[in-house]
């Protein structure tokens, strides 16, 4: 069976790599075709590599704080690339401060995400929602 | 062994002659190029004036043993590259047609639409460079351009570098509408990886059938065993050898090289083109260590109107330099030999066209870099190559050749601070190919690489 492409990156003015590293190795050995943009990703570049490779799903992290600004818009402008219904996965810490976290989810949620991870969620339980969005046993 | 060079250019045909055993140039010779009726009366012409029997004349009764031909006679080859996202596969494209010596007439992304097609229609390119989608990727655009390609009633050639899972159905496509085709390796197999040697490859085959037969130089490609090759990948072999040296004798190292013509301006860059500056991230598409971009809006006489409409300050009635300048476009546009006379305001007014599309040309060959505030710091991204420390620029090109300064037009390649995000070099040394043999040697590389090193690095001449 062909293997499901995964974009994944860190976004914004973040150059956090160790996790995106973890992300990268793991998702891999899961049997995933990994696209890794590596760190201080844009929107834009997320949804250009997601277009060409013909991705199965985009997985956005971030960790220093601004995630809520740097994913403003993104469902949009993949709608706007033709990239229908493609999930998006967001993980990391997404806000500044300590803020209770199903306030946050709930923004992702109505900013277009269809998963978001609080802070120190292992990639394991990311992997589990990932496999059963794209009908993998 | 004596060897003769035959550039067949677009206005002149240019030959130099080279005797391999005292290891020297003889001399050279142009013509006006016949390609219209036959193209041995201008070589014919060029031929007997290189050895014509006067004083002096090293080529007098000159014989060849070998001879080496490139040309880009007949407005070259000239391409169109389609692909899918403009900064990925579309750019993977457009680099993979100008590294093989093509005129790029446009760049195509996503699903080209009806206008577009008439766009192609009226370019006529020789050859097309289909491409889109990693392998596995995206099929879709790259199918549907198939398609609307081979409903456009011109006979170019279709290379197709793309996608490998759409490659069936795209022969099927081609196949049944009798158009003609090859497939090859894609440009970016993975998601920014660059393999464009492949899609180069093949272009540098259909050259053969496509322009030496089409453009009636199969007569001199029947005189020697050597396959005609477009003039820029001539220059191109030639910027490589001496950066890189032979086995040898060594290389001069990174080298940017701008060869200014009447109508387009080629910029060739020999440099891995990483960051100069600490904390900097890489974006975007890996660039070729060997780089050639061509500007076919920026030239020294048949494009001058739009070097000129480009500079800031254009247009503007108030500005009596500019009005200086722009009587001046409109005399060279209406007369394309005019020259300036040595001295005069005109010469100045040359110049500064010159430095403005050398400027220009250098700036879109040239990376950007920016500046990102993160929570760590200051950090930088860089897009392309950075070139900012490359130590040699070389000017190649009758315009240089020709100029009494030919430093002052080459000075527009240099870093400005108008533009800090354009990494242009800061500090370089200028050379001037003085003989004019750079396309020449890139042909004698083929036959003998350690006597075209040894001539390109002898007439290579730094500037004062």
């Amino acid at each position: 069976m062909d293997k499901k492409t995964i974009v994944i990156g860190v976004i914004g003015a973040d150059a956090h790599a160790v996790g995106n590293k973890i992300i990268d190795l793991t998702l891999t050995n899961s049997g995933f075709n990994v696209v890794n943009l590596g760190v201080m990703v844009s929107q834009e570049e997320f949804i250009d590599a997601a277009v060409e490779t013909n991705a199965d799903a985009i997985l956005v992290s971030s960790l220093y704080g601004h995630g809520e600004i740097d994913c403003m818009g993104l469902r949009q402008k993949c709608d706007e690339a033709g990239l229908k219904e493609i999930p998006l996965f967001v993980g990391g810490n997404l806000v500044v401060g300590k803020q209770n976290f199903d306030d946050v989810k709930q923004r992702f949620l109505s900013m277009g995400f269809d998963f978001v991870y609080p802070p120190s969620t292992p990639i394991e339980e990311t992997i589990i929602d990932l496999k059963k969005t794209l009908g993998i046993d | 062994m004596n060897i003769l060079t035959v550039d067949v250019g677009s206005t002149y045909t240019k030959l130099t002659a080279i005797d391999g055993d005292q290891r020297r140039i003889l001399g050279t010779s142009q013509a006006f190029t016949t390609i219209e009726t036959d193209v041995m009366q201008g070589f014919q012409e060029a031929f007997d004036r290189l050895t014509e029997d006067r004083e002096g004349n090293l080529c007098a009764g000159f014989k060849y043993d070998e001879l080496l031909v490139c040309s880009s006679a007949a407005g070259g080859l000239k391409m169109v590259a389609l692909g899918l996202v403009p900064d990925l596969t579309a750019k993977a494209a457009r680099t993979a047609a100008s590294n093989a010596g093509a005129k790029v007439a446009k760049t195509f992304a996503y699903e080209i639409s009806g206008t577009e097609q008439q766009e192609i229609y009226d370019i006529n390119p020789d050859l097309v460079l289909l491409c889109g989608g990693t392998d596995g990727g995206n099929k879709e655009v790259i199918i549907a351009n198939a398609k609307r390609l081979v409903a456009i009633d011109r006979p170019f050639t279709t290379i197709v570098a793309g996608n490998k899972s759409a490659s069936d159905e795209i022969k099927a496509i081609f196949e049944e509408a009798g158009k003609d085709f090859v497939i090859t390796e894609n440009v970016m197999p993975q998601f920014n990886k660059l393999n464009i040697e492949p899609a180069r490859d093949a272009i540098r085959q259909l050259f053969i059938s496509r322009i030496i037969e089409a453009k009636g130089l199969n007569i001199l490609q029947g005189m020697t065993p050597y396959k005609i090759i477009p003039t820029p990948l001539a220059v191109l072999h030639a910027c490589e050898l001496l950066s890189k040296g032979t086995k040898t004798q060594a290389g001069r190292g990174d080298l940017l090289a701008v060869d200014i013509g009447g109508a387009t301006t080629d910029v060739y860059s020999m440099a891995s083109g990483e960051p100069t500056v600490d904390n900097t991230m890489m974006k975007g598409l890996p660039e070729p260590w060997m780089k050639r971009t061509v500007e076919g809006d920026l030239g020294m006489r048949y494009s001058l109107t739009h070097v000129y409409e480009q500079i800031p300050g254009a247009g503007q009635p108030e500005n009596e330099y500019m009005q200086q300048v722009k009587a001046w476009v409109d005399l060279c546009t209406a007369h394309p030999d005019t020259l300036a006379a040595p001295g005069s305001v005109e010469e100045g007014l040359e110049e500064f066209l010159g430095r403005s599309a050398v400027s220009m040309a250098v700036e879109r060959h040239c990376g950007r870099i920016a500046d990102v505030f993160t929570p760590l710091g200051l950090m930088h991204t860089l897009e392309g190559k950075d070139l900012m420390n490359v130590p040699c620029v070389i000017g190649i090109g009758g315009v240089l050749r020709n100029s009494r300064r030919p430093q002052e037009i080459l000075k527009g390649c240099l870093y400005d601070f108008v533009h800090p995000e354009c990494t242009k070099p800061r500090n370089p040394k200028f050379y001037l190919d003085q003989k004019y043999i750079f396309a020449s040697m890139g042909l004698l590389r083929a036959i003998n690489p350690e006597l075209a090193f040894e001539l390109l690095d002898k007439e290579t001449v730094e500037l004062a």
